[in-house]
């Protein structure tokens, strides 16, 4: 049973819940670590570590950047094993990582799953993996019991979003918008009719609303009818802005969205 | 019963190829293929293109013996196709109207486009203007410095222009921030990508449109030289004017099919684009293919003195080529490139491209395997009126 579907349910019906990204290794991995930790501290209830990718085109300019610059800090993809053992030691919160597909085939998805469930980690998101391309990684993340995320987007048709229900574990990754992530004023009514086709497809499945999310109201309003919401740029914007403490203020106050 | 290669259509070539992108993207790609897949037996559709390839891209291109070229070389004979010649210097217009002729059947009102030399950039800007699309083209940074000339070329023909400025500032980021663009504005805009890589159905679907030079090609060797070629010879960066030449004849197994790849510096310093020679599979802009990466699947940076050629990437197609044994794939050098271009300039009065200046170059390497009197055809892609910048320089010209 997923530890981070778990999370989800138990929080439904009590706010929901508050799912947050950081890049691993942004500025540094010591400091990423660190930067999840506080996260955790401060209202978010799933971890989502991004390992940082040469490619990232699911990316704004602002994550883009960010894992630019942890690359160019000397990030290596087995760092991403060190910093989980390290986060999962000192957090309850699950902690999935979020990567680009490449890295994890270069690796041996076998091997790659293998670690992150060693170090404690409760799954993965990738977004440029669809299940039509993921036989392979279906297999490996049910060999070692781990969340696989797969997105369900405004154009995907009823059988795709159905392949996504029926193909993820932990949650369902709904994307609100047509676009990259990266804070935006007005959330699309969209994520509403993505989270509905979800139901319809799924009525068990837990969903979370992910890209464009940046305030507490978005957040209230996204757990009015979802299962939870995904903030990524928001947090390293904040991070950027005022290092730790600006992003504990952050993180507390779209923790606040999660208030009945 | 065996397929016969030329009629691999994708999603897969062997094990290469796929769709290695965000959800977002999926309904689109279906779009495209559904609409693909219709117009290709449309006759409405095969006749228009026909029609645009007659009166403006300028088809059939003509092929040019270059008896001279090849004394240069050896004993062998040595037949151009001139792709140059057609409308905006190079073989990408075939691609781009057709593709331009899909966006006006799906109803999309925008195009964009990624390019490295700028010469895709620029065939999509003439399209644009002859279609009556927006057209929006996302260069590096660093290419639009180095290919200044096709920038204005692109403004003057009405397109947007947008540098980008975030990691190697070259051709591959110039994808990725178009497939960023594409994502957030699907709706209503066409990638017209401009070679054979990405996802499915890109590689089938760009190769088809440019399959066109190898169906010509050989039924001018047969009418006009009396035989097929023993070699068929182009340069690779992605791979679209190599598969346009190559695939008609796939299944002619007297035929050798040869590639040749930017070795920069040399394929023994890191300075190179020779994805098929130094690379591993992996995962790159939306296909399974041969790339330039690091231990971790990281993209490497390439380099390559043409903006053509100067990606880490190969369409999926390829590297099954490649694999199965049926295309070899050689690296040539900066310098080897230059010199070759100066040679057919002096020699037949026939500036090329830099990128086609790699597949002149590489023929010399082939000569150890080559019987007398061996048949060249070679694919001349592209004019090389917009390296005089970087020919002058090297050369000291000016």
């Amino acid at each position: 049973m997923s530890r981070t579907e778990d999370v989800l349910r138990r929080n439904k019906g009590n706010g929901g819940s508050l799912i947050g990204y950081f890049p691993l290794g942004y500025p540094s991995l010591k400091e990423s670590i660190d930067a999840a930790v506080v996260m955790c501290e401060s209202g978010v209830d799933v971890l989502e570590l991004g390992i940082p990718y040469s490619d990232p085109v699911m990316d704004g300019i602002v994550i883009q950047q960010a894992t630019e610059q942890a690359l160019a800090n000397g990030f290596r993809l087995r760092h991403t094993f060190d910093a989980i053992r390290e986060v999962t030691s000192r957090v309850s919160a699950p902690v999935l990582v979020m990567t680009y597909w490449n890295p994890v085939m270069q690796y041996g998805q076998e091997k790659f799953a293998s670690e992150l469930a060693a170090v404690g980690a409760s799954g993965a998101i990738t977004p440029d993996l669809i299940p039509d391309e993921a036989s392979g990684w279906i297999g490996a993340t049910n060999n070692h019991g781990l969340d696989r995320v797969f997105l369900a987007t405004p154009t995907s048709s009823p059988a795709r979003t159905e392949s996504a229900c029926a193909n993820s574990v932990g949650f369902v990754y709904a994307v609100s918008t047509m676009g990259i992530t990266g804070a935006r004023e007005d959330l699309d009514q969209k994520a509403k009719q993505v989270v509905a086709e979800v139901r319809t497809q799924s009525s068990d499945s837990m969903t979370a609303v992910g890209i464009g999310v940046s305030t507490a109201a978005q957040v209230r309003d996204i757990n009015s009818y979802a299962d939870g919401a995904i903030v990524g740029s928001a947090f390293v914007k904040a991070y950027q802005q005022g290092g730790l403490d600006g992003l504990r203020r952050k993180v507390s106050e779209l923790a606040k969205g999660k208030s009945k | 019963m065996v397929q016969k290669l030329t009629e691999q259509v994708g999603p897969y070539f062997g094990e290469f190829g796929g769709r290695f992108v965000p959800e977002s993207l999926i309904a689109a790609l279906d779009e495209l293929d559904e609409t693909y897949q219709h117009a290709k037996n449309d006759p409405e559709f095969i006749a228009e293109l026909a029609h645009l390839h007659k009166t403006y891209t300028g088809r059939p291109s003509i092929i040019t013996e270059a008896p001279k070229f090849a004394a240069s070389i050896g004993d062998i004979r040595v037949f151009l196709k001139r792709e140059d010649l057609n409308h905006t210097g190079s073989h990408k217009i075939n691609n781009v109207l057709g593709q331009a002729l899909l966006a006006k059947r799906m109803g999309k009102s925008r195009i964009i486009a990624e390019t490295g030399a700028g010469q895709h950039g620029v065939a999509s800007a003439t399209a644009a203007a002859l279609l009556g699309l927006e057209c929006v083209v996302y260069m590096g940074a660093v290419d639009t410095v180095r290919q200044a000339l096709n920038v204005a070329r692109m403004r003057l023909l009405g397109a947007e222009v947008i540098p980008v400025t975030t990691g190697s500032r070259t051709l591959k980021d110039a994808i990725n921030e178009a497939l960023r663009d594409w994502v957030a504005n699907v709706e209503n805009t066409h990638y017209l990508l401009g070679t054979v890589a990405g996802p499915h159905p890109f590689p089938t679907m760009v190769r088809d449109f440019h399959s066109v030079i190898g169906i010509e090609a050989r039924q001018q060797m047969l009418d006009q030289f009396g035989s097929l070629p023993d070699v068929v010879a182009a340069c690779v960066g992605g791979g679209s004017n190599a598969i346009g030449i190559f695939h008609a004849f796939l299944d002619d197994e007297s035929v050798r099919l040869v590639g040749m790849e930017a070795a920069g510096d040399g394929v023994d310093t890191l300075r190179h684009a020779a994805t098929l020679s130094m690379g591993r599979p992996g995962v790159l802009h939306g296909a399974k293919s041969y790339l330039l990466q690091d231990e971790d699947g990281q993209t490497l940076e390439s380099h390559s003195i043409s903006a053509g050629l100067d990606y880490p990437g190969v369409g999926p197609e390829h590297a099954w080529l490649k694999d199965i044994g049926r295309a070899e794939y050689i690296p040539v050098t900066d310098t080897e490139a230059m010199e070759a271009l100066k040679l057919l300039s002096r020699n037949e009065g026939i500036i090329p491209a830099i990128e086609t200046a790699h597949a002149l170059a590489g023929i010399e390497k082939l000569m150890p395997t080559l019987r007398p009197g061996s048949k060249i055809l070679v694919n001349l892609s592209g004019r090389g009126d917009k390296d005089m910048e970087t020919a002058a320089k090297y050369f000291g010209l000016i």
